[in-house]
């Protein structure tokens, strides 16, 4: 099985995934979206899509939303038949922050309207946080323990317009991960747990059919022990298990 | 918004009730309603959290905003910002990219901006004014109107200015003089005469370009003169009685290169020769390593500065073909608090300065990728007018990629952006001191980043290095082309068409299209064969390339454009026809005149408190009688000094985790936020069973006092703080920045060869190779009250330093209740090289585990450095004042070559035998124990005082932020 890593303009996380889903077992390539712009059904080559971080475009005119741009005006077909044969999607920060602004989370079958912008507190913050999973239908967090990885972003709070957007993506199993405090409790919109001030405290959402993953914080830096080594008491171990999932989900897809 | 608020407050514009921006943009073409519409929606609004409303220009206002608040005191004022025509906007040019990939194809231009609204008190023309100029633009790229303003697209005029030709071979002193002057040559007399009688011999005029080639070419940037030249140092005493004289031959050659020729260190692969030092500890990669300053730019546009500051080491570092792997940022400011009416005019606020370097080493680093892992911010009276901006970045290659010999008949090929008039003459901006003018004639020389558009050039680049696609490659840094282009043709000369390059605008004329410093462009020597292959990289990845011409084989480089030769010169003339410097330096032997100058010219210009100098005289002030009441309360007000509190909110905001190999991180510990002595990183791809460790030092409040012991000091805190994070300090390399005021003064002179002086004593002592160096003069500013504002003489030093075995990295928080904590010294060694054993028995004892936690001792000494241990561990310890030692200098001092250790249960032994041994029984004092509580007590001679781990937190966290930009 083979992971597609898209690389856009200022995508710079693509190397640090390459390893980590190296590490969960798949294979990965790099492939330049002026590559794959010229022949966008070469999609249907992989058995995932992962959208790493970075800065797009430089984070012109919002954060992916560019990028978004392109996959509405490139790939909106391959992208839609890839996600609905079911085999897993994962979108990281700005990976994220482009799949939701191009319609592809939390799902554009409920036309919920939902986006990442700017934190609370107004600037770019890189700090470690605490993950859990609640009950979604994301085959990439179900029944995942809880784990530490960075979040590394300046646009990544989840908001909406909608009084009821929270309660929707509740019911609708979107929520794959939170923020909660250094004891596992839901942060509870509290600052520094809740890095960015996200209603709900969402880390991450999932679409309905569970298999397109978007998320702010970084589980690709929370895979080698190195990594964590310097912080006592702050595990990654959920982080490397989270990329086994959708590794084995895309073996069996 | 709170920071603005904040800001308006130090500028006493308190009657601000709410301020409110929004973007604005200026979309020129021709474009249906329902596009604009379309545009609204997808392009410039997030239709989630923002509205977006659009009208024609021309037609009436849909608000009743216009002009409000010029006169009177308005309630309510707006104000539009634009930026000036000819500044890049690289959103407005991505802005009209999306626009045709949307489809709306009309589109041709786009330009952004923001609209500001106020409401509140006070709000005269004046106030609003200076909100204008000090707080919401930059007079040097933006403009701004008060109610709506008009869109200015750059003019379309096809044609640049035609080149000049001037006749300098008939031009007396006089004549040469103002020529230097009008153009900012920033040459001399004697290199200006030069120049005249090369071209009296070669019988012609002189053209603009061959003038600013060569006045770039012979700044002080690119060549060193000082550095390289003939020194004449008289010594005297406090009674200006002569001590003695003698010459320095070149101080690069005479302090700093002989440092790293007597060392020999085997796994030094270059120092010197390329745009960055290279090592290699373990044999199969090269680590290159360089650090560069951006202070002047930095003052009149901090953010831009600061931006490409870090956007031209990065490119150093790709100019030796090597990933970029860390950036590093030591940030020296005014205090934060100086009173605005202080400050020398035409002088930006130290606030604003500080806020604006900040976002713009934050922007660059966070946007290409490359995580910031080590740096400093240091504040001192002495940098209110000359801020200094030291930005590093650290490279890895497979050994012996970096290639560097172009062959005749090469393509030339410029890579990366496109050629604007934005940073103009830089190299003599930099070479020149500042005065009130400064911020509007050297408008030009500020220069806007494009980091993605250095990120697609990266791209190519590290993949045509893996296809051998190049055989020389350099940065466009100071002096643009004529300078990367000249250095590489130095041995072949060139034949270049400048018509081919790519422009971000017409109109402009020769010299500025070979001056030009527009960022983000890297030359290539591309042999014709492979000029094919590159073209497919750069459409692979979005890039931008220009073939420009070829190398010749005769040296002589020949400038075109449009056909018509407008350079001609051999690079004999260009690269040796320099005449050598020769300056005088004056060394008082009595240090503290040197000093008290330097004080008085900054205590008196400013009138503010010296919170530098006050954390760091702590130690010194006379310490009652021996007792510790105020051990508390001192520690406390030292944890929430500008110099010492938390700089967490200014590192958060750089992504320190990219690339995944940062191993011991900015903040550590338990809580994430015990600060580190040295960065440890994994290099991506090298298998993460080595690292290296980053590490720096600056001393500004020692420069004032004793140039030489400052260097000792710099050198020995960037060791100590590399082998405190488990660093081999047999395998460890150092760099240096100078930066001074004016050469020409004999003290600046005399303190800058006690500083090289100091560096190349103790860069030997401690047997650490210099791999490159980098040197700024001029910081210094003309006030307006004809006084020069020099800075102290600050000298960094960085080093990089091998990490055998990444498991037994070592941090600076405490780990377990019961171990004891030791003070270890080897300052008693100084100034010899038994040195280096102290500092080996400390990497060994950390190798066989002997260690839990590591600090240096450094501002506020020990007491500050426990507090920091206990802070980060979130561990108490209970101190006992050794019966040998007196007063709070035990506790405050800040110490040479110091650490506190916590040593492992049932290492004790051990560790004592290995330190006395390597570096005698008085180098271990014991002072205490961790404990589980999270409390510091401290007792002996009769005292007994307790501070909660909570409290040492507050002041250092949260009343520390109130202090820091």
């Amino acid at each position: 099985m083979k992971a597609l890593v898209l690389k856009a303009p200022g995508t710079n996380r693509d190397r640090d995934l390459v390893e980590a889903l190296e590490l969960a077992g798949s294979q990965a390539e790099v492939v330049p979206l002026a590559i794959l712009r010229e022949a966008p059904e070469r999609i249907q080559k992989y058995g995932m899509v992962v959208v790493p971080g970075g800065f797009s475009y430089g984070d012109a005119l919002g954060a992916g939303k560019l990028l978004a741009l392109d996959l509405i005006t490139y790939f909106q077909e391959a992208m839609s038949d890839f996600v609905a044969s079911g085999r897993p999607v994962l979108g990281i920060c700005n990976g994220f922050q482009a799949l939701v602004k191009a319609g592809l989370l939390p799902g554009s079958a409920r036309s919920l309207q939902v986006t990442l912008t700017a934190n609370e507190k107004g600037r770019f913050e890189c700090r470690w946080v605490r993950l859990a999973a609640p009950a979604s239908h994301c085959i990439w967090t179900q029944g995942l323990e809880d784990f530490w990885c960075p979040v590394a972003h300046g646009e990544g709070r989840l908001a909406s317009f909608e009084n009821e957007a929270l309660a929707r993506l509740r019911e609708g199993g979107h929520i794959a991960l939170i923020y909660t405090n250094a004891d596992g409790q839901p942060a509870g919109g509290e600052y520094p747990a809740n890095p960015n001030g996200s209603i709900g405290d969402i880390a991450g959402l999932c679409n309905e059919q569970g298999n397109v993953l978007g998320l702010m914080p970084h589980p690709e830096n929370a895979v080698f022990s190195y990594q964590t080594a310097s912080l006592p008491g702050k595990s990654g171990k959920g982080a490397l298990e989270l990329l086994r999932r959708g590794v084995a989900f895309a073996l069996q897809s | 918004m709170e920071a603005l608020h904040a800001d308006m407050r130090a500028l006493g514009m308190g009657g601000v009730r709410s301020a409110h921006s929004c973007a604005l943009y200026f979309v020129d073409g021709k474009i249906a309603p329902e596009e604009m519409d379309l545009l609204g929606r997808f392009v410039f609004s997030d239709p989630v959290v923002e509205t977006c409303a659009w009208r024609v220009l021309g037609a009436p206002s849909e608000s009743g905003s216009k002009a409000a608040g010029v006169d009177g005191a308005a309630a309510r004022a707006v104000i539009e910002i634009l930026r000036k025509p000819g500044v890049a906007d690289p959103f407005g040019e991505e802005a009209v990219r999306a626009a045709h990939e949307l489809g709306v194809k009309g589109v041709e231009r786009v330009a952004t901006g923001t609209r500001w609204e106020f409401e509140g008190e006070g709000l005269t023309s004046a106030v609003l004014e200076t909100m204008a100029r000090r707080l919401l633009a930059n007079p040097l790229v933006d403009r701004w109107a008060f109610g709506e303003i008009q869109p200015l697209f750059p003019d379309e005029e096809a044609h640049g200015a035609p080149v000049v030709w001037l006749d300098v071979a008939s031009m007396d002193d006089e004549a040469l003089l103002a020529l230097s002057r009008e153009r900012r040559l920033a040459l001399d007399l004697v290199e200006m005469r030069a120049i005249r009688d090369w071209y009296r011999q070669a019988g012609r005029a002189a053209s603009d370009v061959e003038l600013e080639m060569l006045a770039q070419t012979w700044s002080e940037h690119c060549v060193h003169k000082t550095f390289k030249a003939l020194v004449h140092v008289r010594e005297v005493d406090r009674n200006s009685t002569l001590v003695r004289d003698y010459t320095v031959d070149s101080i690069f050659r005479t302090f700093i290169q002989t440092v790293t020729r007597s060392l020999d260190r085997p796994w030094v692969a270059s120092a010197f020769v390329d745009n960055a030092g290279i090592v290699n500890f373990d044999g199969a990669w090269d680590l290159s390593f360089k650090v560069e300053t951006h202070n002047h730019p930095s003052a009149v546009e901090p953010f831009g500065g600061a931006n490409t500051g870090v956007g031209g080491v990065i490119r150093d570092i790709m100019g030796v073909s090597a990933r970029p792997i860390a950036v590093t940022d030591v940030l020296c400011f005014g205090p934060q608090d100086t009173p605005a009416d202080l400050l020398p005019e035409g002088v930006l606020h130290p606030r604003l300065i500080a806020r604006g370097v900040v976002e713009g080493v934050e922007d660059y680093g966070n946007k290409m990728g490359i995580p910031n892992v080590n740096g400093a911010v240091v504040f001192h009276p002495g940098y209110a007018s000359n801020p200094l901006v030291y930005c590093g970045c650290v490279g890895l290659a497979p050994r012996g990629a970096h290639v560097h010999q172009p062959r005749p008949g090469d393509h030339v090929i410029v890579l990366g952006g496109r050629t604007g008039r934005d940073g103009i003459r830089g190299a003599t901006f930099s070479s020149m001191t500042m005065d009130a003018s400064t911020g509007e004639v050297a408008g030009a020389s500020v220069q806007i980043g494009e980091p993605i558009v250095q990120k697609r050039a990266l791209d190519v680049l590290l993949e045509a290095r893996d296809a051998k696609l190049y055989t020389a490659v350099t940065d466009c840094g100071a002096g643009g082309l004529s300078s990367a282009i000249g250095e590489m043709a130095s041995q072949l000369g060139a034949d270049i068409e400048l018509a081919g390059l790519g422009t971000k605008y017409p109109g402009l004329s020769a010299w500025e299209l070979w001056l030009s410093e527009a960022q983000e462009r890297m030359v290539l020597a591309v042999p014709p064969e492979h000029v094919a292959a590159l073209d497919a990289l750069c459409k692979k990845w979005a890039a931008e390339y220009w073939d420009l011409g070829s190398f010749r084989n005769d040296g002589r480089l020949v400038v075109r454009l449009g056909g018509e030769v407008v350079l001609d010169l051999p690079g004999t003339f260009l690269h040796e026809g320099l005449p050598r410097r020769q300056l005088e330096a004056r060394i008082v032997r009595d240090e503290s005149d040197l000093a008290s100058e330097v004080l008085d010219a900054t205590s008196t210009t400013f009138q503010v408190a010296q919170p530098a100098r006050a954390a760091v005289d702590a130690g010194s002030r006379p310490a009652g009688q021996g007792t510790h009441v105020q051990f508390a309360s001192r520690l406390l007000e030292l944890l929430a000094s500008p110099n010492i509190a938390s700089r967490e909110q200014i590192v958060r905001r750089y992504d320190h985790e990219v690339q995944g190999g940062t191993v011991v991180k900015p903040f550590a510990g338990p809580g994430g936020d015990a600060p580190q002595d040295a960065a440890v990183l994994v290099p991506q791809g090298t298998g993460g069973a080595w690292g290296i460790a980053l590490s720096n030092a600056i001393r500004p409040d020692k420069g004032e006092v004793d140039p030489c012991g400052m260097a000792w000091s710099c050198v020995d805190e960037a060791v100590r703080n590399a082998v405190a994070v488990g660093a081999d300090p047999d395998k460890l390399a150092i760099l240096d920045n100078f930066c001074m005021g004016n050469p020409n003064d004999p003290l600046v002179m005399g303190a800058l060869v006690e500083t090289a002086r100091g560096l190349h004593d103790a860069a030997l002592a401690y047997g650490t190779p210099i791999i490159s160096g980098k040197d700024s003069f001029y910081n210094e500013y003309l006030g307006g009250d004809g006084r020069r504002h020099a800075i102290p003489p600050s000298l960094l030093v960085s080093a990089m330093g091998f990490v055998p075995n990444v498991t037994k990295v070592m941090t600076s928080f405490l780990k377990q209740p019961g171990d004891l904590l030791m003070l270890v010294r080897g300052s008693h060694l100084l100034p010899t090289d038994r040195i280096r054993n102290f500092y080996r028995a400390i990497h060994q004892a950390i190798q066989a585990g002997e260690l839990a936690a590591v600090h240096d001792c450094a501002e506020g000494g020990a007491a500050v450095a426990v507090a920091e241990m206990c802070m980060g561990g979130r561990m108490g310890a209970v101190l006992e004042i050794p019966s040998s030692e007196e007063g709070d200098d035990f506790w405050f001092a800040d110490m040479d070559a110091a650490l506190i250790v916590e040593v492992r249960q049932g290492f004790e032994e051990r560790f004592e035998m290995r330190m006395a041994e390597a570096a005698g029984s008085e180098a271990l004092t014991l002072l205490g124990e961790v404990q589980r509580a999270p409390v510091l007590e401290i007792t002996g001679h009769g005292v007994r005082e307790t501070i909660a781990i909570d409290q040492l937190l507050t002041a250092w966290k949260v009343q520390g932020a109130e202090v820091l930009p």
